[in-house]
């Protein structure tokens, strides 16, 4: 496993290095600068700004610095929040994107998983139908809808029970208080709940079919210890190698989530700095998505073949 | 024609056998996909989606982009709440906009915009994908290698931010915005064709054509990309939705369509900043998408089942 490992961990530098060289050349390319702003600066006090930031330097050099600095873990400093580098945005964001995509991603496999199961012990009755077909909503209806409506409905109509209103925040942070929590992670966790369920379904029911599980039954085992001890385990292996794609799904969904509930994580940095042409942040944030979507994919890659003894680590 | 011992019916019976014809694969799908209720219904209504987005606006009596400051956020004549509709400014059946626009045409406009980007974007990826896939598949050896391993590398990358940031570089350009998703999704186009093709190249017909002298080129184009269709159909249903919601997306976050012009995303954008006010405004946009959406992905459903009988 560790040769592996260790393999995989090398082949991502290049990847890396290409996304960095990627970002960093196309938003050079970028017509308008960051200092482009509506008042005129006289030129030398422009020229100075310019060369406080490297951007009187060619590109390549630039490049070069960049990527001298990158290696210290230093992303520069931020073209428009000044007086902050992006470490020491992204050092905020992060903890607080951190948090709503991981509740996200265990509410969606716990919850897919129980769903798919379900969907599948009782395949082509109501309760399957039931699911599959709130699975498909799950999936077509985006994320930029399912927000607001949910925001609309539990954070400004309210709930009414008994006699009392029962409302959710319909924005903001709060120190990742549990009730600010709710709709942000329900929203991000939603499409892959419902894909995660439609994944866990199929399997299953294949699964179910198998002769192993025949086997199982014909000893005379208790229903539930087939279907957990022997059917589910099977069952899993699709989603453990869907992880990858959900952990980028969940990073797209987190910049509409954090963005529409006032969420202060990277995804609204991210947001926020491509369309104020926030070079340097654009870039860090990008760095560090990129990086998190190749290491997860190898824990998951490698979870994988931990699990399924048919797959050699190769 | 009458053989020894065979009466005239007989032989019109077996004449009728002659008669009938193969059965291609396209036909017998076509047969099985007519029999998907859920895909035939699909298609109906996205039909109709489409034509009155195209036909509609020709004779509808408002304009998509005249201000109306007059009549600003509109209920739908039909509201059941009728504090907030204002009578004075026509017939609205879908309200109006923050701006007093007629909310319908712009939702048809939207259509129009969102199923442009689809298909158009979605034909940018076949068309790269199906040559770069083919291409890999059938030369093989070390290009296949090479080619391939740019495909996956540049599957690792988190591709929307690299959309996010070109519609940023290049102001929100809107032929742009057709390629910059398009680049983006023939990344799975190009597997899947190169996965056929690997399978197709060991088939005798290849072999024979080769044989007869035809080049690579001449065969891939003849003979391969013809018997990769099926597969490439199926997905290229499924990629539409994918990227009207890329679009959607984009406009959602302000990066893609610029007013006046509208799409969906745009829309839904809108009617979220006023949905507390003027519900209609997002209810109606986020219902033709997801109707479309649902349509979409029910006919890649049925089209795979109808092309793979086997896979159901």
């Amino acid at each position: 496993m560790w040769p592996y490992a260790t393999r995989r961990v090398l082949g991502a530098i290049p990847t890396l290095f290409i996304i960095v060289a990627l970002t960093f050349f196309m938003m050079h390319i970028a017509p308008g600068g960051p200092f482009d702003a509506q008042r005129h600066l006289p030129p030398e006090i422009e020229h100075n700004i310019r060369a406080a930031y490297n951007l009187d330097k060619p590109v390549w050099e630039q490049f070069a610095i960049y990527l001298g600095r990158l290696l210290h873990g230093d992303l520069g400093p931020s073209f428009k929040n000044h007086d902050f580098t992006v470490s020491q945005l992204i050092e905020v964001g992060l903890p607080v994107s951190a948090r709503l995509g991981i509740s996200a991603i265990v509410l969606a496999i716990v919850l897919g998983i129980t769903l798919g199961t379900v969907a599948a012990l009782n395949q082509n009755k109501a309760t399957d139908y039931g699911v599959m077909g709130l699975a498909m909503i799950g999936i077509t209806i985006p994320t930029f809808v399912t927000a607001p409506v949910l925001a609309l409905i539990f954070g400004i109509y309210g709930l009414h029970f008994f006699g009392h209103d029962f409302f959710l925040p319909a924005g903001g942070w709060n120190g990742g208080a549990l009730a600010n929590m709710i709709l942000p992670v329900t929203v991000l966790a939603l499409p892959q709940v419902a894909i995660i369920a439609r994944l866990v379904r199929g399997s299953m029911v294949e699964v179910l079919r198998s002769n192993y599980v025949r086997t199982a039954r014909a000893k005379g085992l208790p229903n539930h210890i087939v279907i957990f001890r022997h059917a589910l385990r099977a069952a899993l292996l699709p989603v453990v190698s869907y992880l990858g794609p959900a952990i980028a799904g969940l990073l797209t969904g987190s910049l509409i989530v954090e963005t529409i509930f006032g969420i202060p994580g990277i995804g609204r940095y991210f947001v926020e700095g491509a369309i104020n042409r926030d070079y340097t942040l654009v870039m860090g944030v990008v760095i560090v998505y990129a990086a998190f979507v190749i290491l997860l994919n190898l824990v998951a890659d490698i979870l994988y073949a931990l699990l399924d003894p048919r797959v050699r680590f190769a | 024609m009458s053989a020894p011992g065979l009466t005239a019916r007989n032989t019109e019976t077996i004449e009728r056998a002659l008669d009938v014809e193969g059965r291609s694969l396209w036909t017998d799908a076509r047969r099985r996909l007519v029999k998907n209720k859920a895909a035939l219904a699909s298609i109906v209504v996205l039909t109709l989606v489409a034509l009155v987005a195209i036909f509609v606006p020709f004779v509808w009596p408002y304009d998509y982009a005249v201000l109306d400051y007059g009549n600003i956020a509109c209920a739908p004549n039909w509201w059941p709440d009728h504090d907030v509709a204002c009578y004075a400014g026509g017939l609205h059946i879908f309200g109006t906009d923050q701006n007093g626009r007629d909310l319908f045409i712009r939702v048809l406009y939207g259509a129009r915009i969102s199923l442009a980007v689809g298909v158009v974007a979605t034909l940018v990826s076949l068309l790269i994908g199906v040559t770069y896939g083919a291409v890999a598949g059938f030369v093989g050896g070390r290009v296949d290698e090479l080619m391939m391993r740019l495909v996956d590398v540049l599957y690792s990358l988190p591709f929307i931010f690299f959309v996010i940031i070109l519609m940023v570089v290049f102001n929100q350009n809107f032929f742009l915005l057709f390629v910059a998703i398009g680049a983006v999704e023939w990344l799975t186009m190009a597997r899947i064709v190169r996965g056929q093709t690997l399978s197709i190249k060991q088939k005798e017909f290849i072999e024979a054509a080769r044989a007869a002298g035809v080049g690579t080129l001449g065969n891939i184009r003849r003979h391969v990309i013809p018997n990769v269709l099926g597969p490439v159909v199926v997905y290229v249903t499924l990629t539409i939705p994918t990227v009207i919601l890329a679009e959607s997306f984009l406009s959602f976050l302000g990066l893609g369509i610029q007013d006046p012009l509208t799409s969906w995303g745009v829309l839904i954008a809108d009617g979220k900043d006023h949905m507390e006010t003027a519900p209609w405004m997002l209810i109606f946009p986020a219902l033709f998408m997801a109707v479309t959406l649902f349509c979409f992905n029910f006919i890649g459903d049925g089209l795979r089942d109808a092309l793979d009988p086997k896979d159901r």
